[in-house]
């Protein structure tokens, strides 16, 4: 590690290996400089951390974190014995495998395509359109779902009517959710994931393809045997990513989108959406820590896991 | 010159046109049915419910919106007050930071770097950090502050920055440091100026995710008045109560209130201006997600 100073006298070869110098003397200002981040990490992700022990305790607010009584494996007990606990992991799971096929199909074709078409007013018009629901907030999108699929008012059961056709209960209606939520994410992740996608096609060499043009190959041989085997890097290193969160779910998509609707819970409710449910209708706060605990855990050993295979497999893909 | 194209070629472009084509009208259509909606008339969405076309035109929702519009100026002013305090604190924070994670001659970058990167990967969970927010920072009694904290670090934001900064040629500092600079003012009179780009780029990023947030204004806020536009328009859209806070101060009587226009109308309202800036920053944006994705 440290490398022998030679003409350093013993007291001075002490004092550079110290923590103390290193920070404080040597570097007072850079150190400075860091305390911010370093202390507002400390306060909002290291602190919460001790509160873990919520887990295996009674919480009640008047008697706090450290006075309330313990409980042991209780919550985790009740957790897994109601069964709740294993719906929404395997929802968690089951979307987000969901989302990651969809959206590398969906965006790797879009970007595919953008990058060999020769119109430079549609590239650009399109690639706005395609951008414009990134920019838009889940909660403006629960706003379309109503406008679209609400039962009374909907605009697709408007259409339905005036076909003489018979009207749908999208909305109540949990077999047709799953669709619905991936459709959602696609839609407001494809501008971005094109783009993503696209700029790595761009940095392909143009020489490999102009000899592949001379060689004969054709326009579909050059994508299949350049662009994608090229993407490759990138697309295995989203999937790695997505597999690492594969336990983590976006609370904000799914309660908006649903709009909280009890009677879809079975297929829509993931584990960010029962921790915070438990928290705030039910109060209850012991129970919705092991919750959350159990998700941070299991999502900590997946991405490490996912990670340490990596490294033996594929050592240039890895995570961290 | 012009090239003949192949019929591959040929078959392969009409697919392409095509289909993105379809796929970019399919990502602007719900903004256009929110658009048309907004401009209906309330008794005949109640009779049909929202239409493809505008039928019977009417500005019943806009007009009540802005014949009352104390509390979307409110909203308005909570939402910029955030963005614009949030974006600052997050570019300072996050830029001192990287500057101090680039700098190879300290010593302890890597401890700090997965200091920061650990909280990434394992966390404490929603509860303890309402707790913590709650009953120690007091997050309810100080809204603005609730809403603007949690968000202002970000370890992916610092990364971008640290790569940026790391790729600016050391001569540039050594001259000022030989000067007798410190690295404060190194950071500050010399890496600033030049990172301006990845500036724009996470600072765009980072407004863009302080005025989409309602997350912590629904944990935190109570009070009315400090509701931020997103939140504001959640509340709109699911209950009537905000639209009858709004007629009971209007000067409009409406034989029937347009509860529904007023929902598209509001939505309208507050995606408003992200829909007149965003031709402007589409191009910032598009850069400032190639820097992330070549990098991977």
């Amino acid at each position: 590690m440290s490398k022998p100073a030679i003409h350093a006298t013993p007291l001075q070869q002490k004092r550079r290996k110290g923590v103390f110098y290193e920070l404080f003397i040597k570097h007072p200002i850079l150190t400075l400089m860091i305390a911010p981040a370093v202390l507002y990490i400390f306060v909002f992700s290291y602190l919460p951390m001790l509160g873990i022990v919520i887990a295996f305790k009674d919480y009640t607010y008047a008697k706090g974190i450290f006075g309330s009584d313990w409980a042991g494996f209780k919550n985790f007990k009740f957790l897994f014995q109601t069964g709740v606990i294993y719906r929404v992991t395997i929802n968690t799971i089951l979307y987000n495998l969901a989302f990651l096929t969809v959206d590398i199909v969906a965006q790797m074709t879009i970007a595919v395509f953008l990058s060999e078409l020769t119109n430079k007013y549609f590239k650009k018009i399109t690639q706005t359109m395609l951008l414009l629901p990134f920019f838009i907030s889940w909660v403006v999108a629960g706003a379309i779902v109503f406008n679209i699929l609400s039962y009374r008012y909907g605009v697709i059961n408007n259409v339905l009517t005036s076909l003489g056709l018979e009207k749908v209960d999208i909305m109540n209606n949990p077999t047709i959710w799953p669709p619905i939520i991936v459709f959602f994410r696609m839609w407001k992740g494809i501008g971005y994931g094109s783009i993503v996608y696209l700029a790595n096609i761009m940095g392909i060499d143009q020489e490999i393809y102009e000899a592949a043009k001379i060689d004969g190959a054709s326009i579909f041989q050059r994508v299949k045997y350049i662009t994608l085997p090229l993407l490759k890097p990138t697309i295995v290193i989203l999937i790695l990513l997505s597999l690492g969160n594969i336990i983590r779910g976006d609370f904000a998509m799914f309660y908006n989108l649903t709009g909280n609707n009890a009677l879809l819970l079975d297929v829509t409710d993931i584990i960010d959406t029962f921790v915070y449910r438990s928290l705030m209708t039910m109060q209850n706060y012991s129970m919705s820590t092991a919750a959350g605990l159990y998700q941070s855990v299991l999502g900590f050993f997946i991405i490490v896991t996912v990670n340490t295979i990596i490294k033996k497999v594929q050592p240039d893909y890895t995570l961290f | 010159m012009i090239q003949q194209q192949s019929r591959d070629e040929r078959l392969f472009h009409t697919l392409g046109y095509i289909v993105v084509g379809i796929m970019a009208v399919i990502c602007i259509f719900p903004m256009y049915l929110i658009i048309v909606g907004s401009f209906m008339s309330n008794e005949v969405i109640v009779k049909y419910g929202f239409s493809l076309w505008p039928e019977a035109f009417s500005l019943d929702a806009y007009r009540l919106i802005f014949d009352n519009p104390k509390h979307i100026l409110d909203a308005y002013k909570v939402t910029i007050i955030v963005t614009v305090c949030g974006t600052l604190l997050l570019l300072f924070l996050c830029t001192m930071t990287g500057y101090v994670l680039s700098r190879q001659d300290y010593k302890y970058r890597n401890k700090f770097s997965f200091y920061f990167f650990f909280t990434t990967i394992f966390g404490g969970g929603l509860v303890p950090f309402y707790i913590l927010a709650v009953n120690y920072l007091k997050f309810k009694e100080h809204p603005l502050i609730a809403m603007i904290t949690p968000g202002i670090f970000g370890y992916f934001y610092v990364i971008i920055i640290r790569t940026y900064i790391s790729k600016i040629p050391s001569s540039i500092t050594e001259s000022v440091k030989i000067d007798g600079a410190n690295d404060f003012t190194i950071y500050a009179r010399i890496i600033m100026p030049i990172s301006k780009p990845i500036l724009a780029t996470v600072g765009l990023f980072s407004a863009l995710g302080f005025w989409n947030d309602w997350f912590n204004c629904m944990l935190f806020v109570s009070e009315k008045k400090f509701y931020n536009l997103q939140y504001y328009l959640y509340t709109t859209l699911n209950s009537v109560a905000p639209m009858n806070a709004v007629m009971a101060n209007a000067n409009i009587s409406y034989t029937t209130p347009p509860t529904h226009t007023f929902k598209l109308a509001m939505t309208i309202v507050t995606i408003g201006p992200i829909l007149l800036l965003y031709p402007f920053l589409q191009k910032y944006f598009i850069k400032g997600i190639a820097v992330g994705a070549v990098k991977g």
